[in-house]
């Protein structure tokens, strides 16, 4: 599956781990609903790590869709819940 | 549906075809979105171009900060040499709050050139993605016919569409920054133009040196004093040495004095 990261590109994982990056990321949205940002952070950080480290960047040229978006990491807990509350904030 | 990247998946996606169902001919909508592309594309390019601009702003605003910084701490050293704690004082801890500034801004200049650095990757990996659309976009409208090129486009067109909406949000956040930042950059601008960053008053008058001035203008004027004394009693035994045709002549010797005596 390819999964990308918001501000750096693609990347193709084994469809194998995706148990292991679902499980971090239903802990994400929970943490973003009950506003606990240090968990978020921390939480994000595992997932990029995982991703980075499990995947390989796909070439620029791809122009395959995503099954997967997850923010980068600079984003913070209610510049994602935004973006997931609003789809008005994607500028297009 | 559960978790952050499902959902972000899917508004990215739901956003994608929105954009395809608007138009009749599916081939007009590669058309419309090849445009599309090569706006953002400009947009991207400007964006880096600001936040290049507001960087080197910064840097040049650190540089005025350090020498002020640095002309503070030699008022001090100078203030000390002439017995004056208090002006020595009061020139450090002003050097202090500049420092203060100084840190500050760096730390800015660290977060833009980030910003810059992600930006022109973004501006790397949009360019690649666009050339590659662009050479699809001419295969299936060239192969296919408006019937059979529908998943076609949808294919291409969803990934495109993915990095033009993340490309767009950066650029976005991007032009948040550099606005907050240039607000800012003017703030310090009118600190430095007033010449004393924590000299309430806004006089453009640096008072420590005109202080400074004034002691060590008297200083110098004992000094040139003692110094014209000096060479007066020592000028006219000079002029002796010569007329005696003394060997050894001061180095110091005004050397108008001594055509002078010759004549004579």
């Amino acid at each position: 599956m390819i999964v990308r990261i918001m501000g750096e590109g693609q990347v193709k994982l084994a469809d194998s781990h995706f148990t292991e990056l679902n499980k971090l990321d239903d802990e994400l949205l929970e943490q973003m609903e009950s506003g606990d940002e240090q968990g978020f952070r921390q939480t994000l950080g595992a997932l990029l790590d995982a991703v980075r480290r499990l995947g390989t960047p796909l070439p620029d040229d791809a122009l395959e869709p995503s099954e997967l978006i997850l923010p980068g990491p600079d984003a913070s807990l209610d510049e994602v819940r935004d973006m997931l509350s609003d789809d008005g904030l994607i500028p297009g | 549906m559960s978790g952050v990247m499902k959902r972000m998946g899917m508004i990215f996606r739901a956003k994608a075809n929105k954009a395809l169902d608007r138009a009749e001919d599916p081939r007009e909508t590669l058309d419309y979105s090849y445009q599309k592309q090569l706006e953002l594309l400009q947009k991207v390019r400007r964006g880096v171009a600001d936040v290049a601009t507001s960087r080197k702003r910064l840097e040049l605003q650190l540089n005025q900060l350090q020498s002020q910084s640095s002309k503070l701490e030699d008022q001090g050293r100078k203030a000390l040499s002439l017995g004056r704690e208090d002006l020595a004082r009061e020139a450090l801890s002003r050097r202090a709050s500049l420092q203060q500034q100084v840190t500050d801004l760096e730390t800015q200049h660290q977060t833009l050139q980030g910003e810059e650095e992600k930006l022109t990757l973004a501006a790397q990996r949009l360019q690649a993605k666009v050339d590659a659309f662009r050479t699809k976009k001419e295969t299936i409208k060239a192969t296919y016919t408006a019937a059979q090129a529908q998943t076609r486009i949808a294919e291409s067109f969803s990934g495109i569409s993915e990095e033009m909406s993340d490309v767009g949000l950066a650029i976005q956040r991007a032009e948040d920054k550099t606005a907050q930042l240039q607000a800012r950059a003017g703030a310090i601008d009118e600190l430095l133009a007033s010449g004393a960053l924590d000299d309430q008053s806004g006089l453009a008058k640096d008072d420590i040196q005109t202080e400074l001035d004034r002691l060590s203008g008297g200083t110098d004027v004992e000094l040139e004093l003692q110094r014209m004394k000096a060479e007066l009693m020592g000028g006219g035994s000079a002029g002796k040495q010569a007329i005696e045709g003394g060997a050894t002549t001061p180095q110091d010797q005004a050397p108008q004095q001594s055509p002078r005596f010759d004549k004579q």
